[in-house]
């Protein structure tokens, strides 16, 4: 059964149409943006990106409710392709939607929506409908939450960024191996790696003080806890160490849910382990233990306000301290990957490669 | 140090490639005059907001000083109240309970010997609980008369230095209200602590925008070959403000707006406007080449300076007092309210290039901005008749509140003439970039526990503006340069047109 989409808070301007072409409703956009510029200057359009979503059409009303729920980090111009299997014909909607009101002299901003009903027989040339919608010149993002790998082909070469999530996939060696096939024509931003980004930033913290900075070379153990479908979340932080740190990966063996192999570092070998913890209600990591072959440790766990940071020094003595910080949920995730399209991480790749390694 | 050096230091620790975040080492920060009002409108709801986004170090104590006898449970009810009203985000219960577990309160006055010993004791149990030799940051959130005394009695306590962490002293504005006060603090700070660990705010710096100035003039090719006497006429910078002194008349009418506004804020945004382009963003390099810009400014003479203040008139569509009726101002005040200055960059790039600068409370609007005016086209073939004809280009740079720049062109009006008319070429941050702005505090203090002080003023750099400022105070107090009264709500006094070379103009507030 379709859902209703819900409303975009303050919209402005509206149009409609059943059975149109893509020139039409770009007609439309350029008309509804005079239109409003003309009733209310005080509101400018946001130009920063494009952001096309590809999904199912029973879904719709899901994928646009997380997109609200993204706080400030709306794409300027966003076009949903909702996929109605047997569709022929493509009926569009626009919508201006206003960021509050214009204060006294202050600048309100203004983005467009558009909604595009089409069939599945239009995915495989999907950019040719899409093209004439993306404002020229701005980042163009692609996200497909529900697959339709056909449509992302079609866009790719309309776009510089892919928005994915590897927890999506069946399994992690397809999720990697989809990721770094779309990395060779677009820039991707990977959910997954988002969600990871406080416990890699707590690591690297760990080991800055340059009395710490020698223990990466004796690390030689590391156990990561995920949620029971994020197991690839698990694997591209292996990933990460793995190629910030110089180790050659060994490949990973599943034994009753939960991995273990070896990576081969400068002075030892380094024992991994991803366990499942099904007490983690969310996507994404639940713990990270790092040993030396000095004897010290390293523990992350998540915690109320923040992450619960647990070091054991040589001598066996424990300090336990919290790392303050907020949960941004899985609408500020999303929103986080619609803002880091606009950056570049270049350890992202490196993540990949030795993953896919340690999955071989 | 050098270029190779620099790039090998930051490449040290491999896991933070990539990450936009750095790592800050453990930090105790402590706020003297953390009851006041600049603790708990900013700087805790900085704190807080650091916290959120899970930027603050990962260990990280607070303590708080001040006079107001309390507890340290008492403070902490006290300051999430503050936090709760005045953070830019609703808070998170769980991580404003964790933060609130890590502060501490040390009541007593800054004289008393007592409470510094205490202070370094409480550091000194922060250390100790948890392992680590913490970073000390001291933020002098006082009024001016207590830095010195604050900065003699941590080095009297031996809290200015430590041999396992590093120690820094943040200082708010104003940093002396004459030259030679300026200078007798910066000997008396300099006595106890190395000018490295000594981090004068200006939160002028901390906004984005004003940090944009570089930005735009040194990631552009297309500036920087006109950013000259050749192609520049003038430039004006302006700082003005809608609303009148509210309750401050106490500080205000002892500063006005010469020493408020001039002296700092307007006097950095014309060094990062004339300012070299530096070898690299490094502290000192940036510094360096802002020192040199204010080094070439010469103190403006009589007929290049023009003070004001407001009378009775009307602002924001209300009747508004004059500055003289306002609660507190003294009857005999000669403090200025509006200061306009033509001041000239005496070097190689700028010499000729009038620099106007003006500020003022009640005035039209609120607008921070800089405008660039481009000399006129050497020749113009078309005609001006039927229209206002081809101006000069204006680049107009603004920090607040559209923060933007804007270029006026010269445009056909469509028809069968030609016939040119200024149109203007908008970019305005809210509509290009997702993020927003983080409060300049929040960057400024996370600077200061990371250690670099690029947008802090060096000691050098406040004596070179005093030694442009210094001269007009000393003229004022001899009764020179006539007040000049302008009524509320309006461009300022008629008496600014005088300080303008032929054919300049003052653009509209």
């Amino acid at each position: 059964v379709a859902e209703a989409a819900p409303e975009a808070p303050d919209t402005a301007a509206t149009w409609s149409g059943e059975d149109v072409a893509p020139g039409d409703v770009e007609e439309a956009l350029r008309h509804l943006l005079q239109e409003q510029y003309a009733h209310d200057g005080a509101h400018a359009p946001a130009r920063v990106l494009n952001l096309v979503v590809v999904i199912d059409r029973e879904w719709r009303g899901e994928i646009m409710n997380r997109l609200e729920q993204v706080g400030r980090y709306h794409a300027s111009r966003t076009i949903v392709c909702a996929v109605d299997p047997k569709r022929d014909t493509i009926d569009a909607s626009v919508a201006m939607t206003l960021d509050g009101q214009a204060e006294k002299e202050g600048l309100a901003l203004m983005r467009e929506r558009v909604v595009l009903e089409v069939g599945e027989k239009h995915l495989p040339a999907l950019d040719t409908i899409v093209d004439p919608l993306v404002v020229t010149d701005l980042q163009t993002l692609i996200w497909a939450p529900h697959g339709h790998p056909e449509a992302v082909d079609a866009l790719l070469h309309l776009a510089q960024v892919v928005l994915i999530d590897s927890v999506n996939e069946p399994d992690a060696a397809s999720a990697l191996s989809r990721a770094k096939e779309l990395a060779q024509e677009a820039y991707v931003v990977d959910l997954a790696w988002l969600r990871s980004t406080p416990w890699r930033e707590r690591v690297a913290a760990t080991f800055d003080p340059p009395r710490l900075r020698d223990e990466l070379g004796r690390i030689d153990s590391v156990t990561i806890r995920h949620h029971p479908e994020s197991r690839v979340a698990g694997v591209l932080f292996f990933g990460w160490l793995g190629s910030r740190l110089g180790w050659r990966a060994g490949s990973l063996t599943e034994a009753n849910g939960s991995s273990r192999g070896r990576a081969h570092a400068q002075r030892d070998d380094v024992a991994l382990a991803l366990e499942i913890d099904e007490e983690q209600s969310v996507p994404g990591l639940a713990g990270v233990e790092i040993h030396t072959s000095s004897g010290t440790s390293i523990t992350l766990d998540r915690g109320p306000g923040g992450l619960i940071a647990r070091r054991t020094d040589r001598k066996g003595k424990e300090q336990t301290w919290t790392v303050l910080g907020a949960s941004r949920g899985e609408g500020g995730i999303l929103g986080e990957g619609i803002r880091q399209a606009l950056l570049r991480d270049p350890t992202y790749a490196g993540a990949l490669a030795c993953g896919e390694a340690l999955l071989r | 140090m050098a270029v190779a050096e620099r790039k090998e230091k930051q490449q040290d620790n491999p896991l933070t490639e990539g990450l936009e975040r750095l790592p800050v080492p453990p930090t105790t920060l402590v706020i003297f005059g953390g009851t006041g009002d600049l603790a708990h409108r900013k700087l805790l709801p900085a704190m807080y907001n650091l916290a959120h986004e899970g930027a603050l170090p990962e260990r990280f104590n607070l303590i708080a000083v001040s006079r107001s006898e309390m507890s340290d449970e008492e403070y902490r009810k006290d300051i999430r109240e503050s936090i709760e009203q005045y953070s830019r985000r609703e808070p998170d219960p769980q991580v404003l309970d964790k933060l609130l577990e890590q502060v501490r309160y040390v009541p007593g006055t800054f004289d008393d010997d007592s409470v510094f010993d205490k202070l370094g004791e409480q550091i000194d149990k922060f250390d100790q609980d948890a392992d680590v030799s913490f970073n000390r940051v001291f933020y002098l959130s006082t009024a001016p008369s207590f830095f010195a005394l604050i900065v003699k009695q941590l080095g009297e306590h031996g809290l200015h230095k430590h041999d396992e962490s590093d120690v820094r002293v943040v200082i708010e504005k104003p940093f002396g209200t004459r030259l030679e006060e300026a200078q007798d603090l910066n000997r008396e700070l300099l006595s106890v602590l190395h000018e490295s660990q000594i981090y004068r705010i200006d939160h002028y710096l901390g906004k984005e925008t004003v940090q944009n100035v570089m930005a735009f003039r040194f990631a552009n090719g297309m500036f920087e070959p006109i950013w000259n006497r050749n192609y520049i006429d003038y430039v004006q910078i302006t700082a003005s403000e809608d609303l009148g002194i509210g309750r401050r008349a106490e500080y205000y009418d002892s500063s006005g707006a010469l020493r408020d506004l001039v002296q700092n804020h307007m006097l950095q945004l014309l060094s990062l406007l004339c300012m070299e382009p530096p070898v690299t963003f490094d502290a000192d390099e940036v510094r360096d080449e802002k020192v040199k810009v204010l080094h070439a400014v010469a103190p403006p003479d009589e007929d290049e300076v023009v003070r004001g203040r407001y009378t009775a008139g009307m602002a924001e569509g209300k009747d508004a007092v004059g500055y003289l009726d306002e609660e507190g101002v003294p009857d005999d005040s000669t403090t200025e309210t509006y200061v306009a200055l033509r001041l000239e960059v005496d070097n190689w790039r700028w010499a000729g290039v009038p620099i106007y600068l003006r500020t003022g409370k009640r005035l039209a609007r609120k607008v921070t901005e800089i405008a660039v005016t481009l000399k006129p086209v050497p020749h113009l073939a078309f005609q001006a008749e039927g229209s206002v004809g081809v101006q000069p280009n204006q680049l107009i740079l603004t920090v607040q509140p559209n923060e933007g720049v804007s270029l006026s062109l010269g445009a056909k009006i469509p028809g069968t003439r030609m016939r040119i008319r200024p149109v203007n070429m908008e970019f305005l941050y809210g509509t290009s970039f997702l993020s927003q702005s983080p409060e300049a505090y929040e960057r400024l203090i996370m600077d200061a526990m990371r250690g670099d002080p690029t947008l802090f003023t060096r000691n050098d750099e406040v004596e070179a503006q005093w030694r442009i400022i210094d001269p007009i105070l000393e003229r004022w107090e001899k009764g020179a340069d006539p007040i000049a009264d302008y009524a509320a709500g309006t461009q300022g006094p008629d008496e600014a047109d005088k300080i303008l070379k032929p054919g300049h103009r003052w653009r509209a507030i």
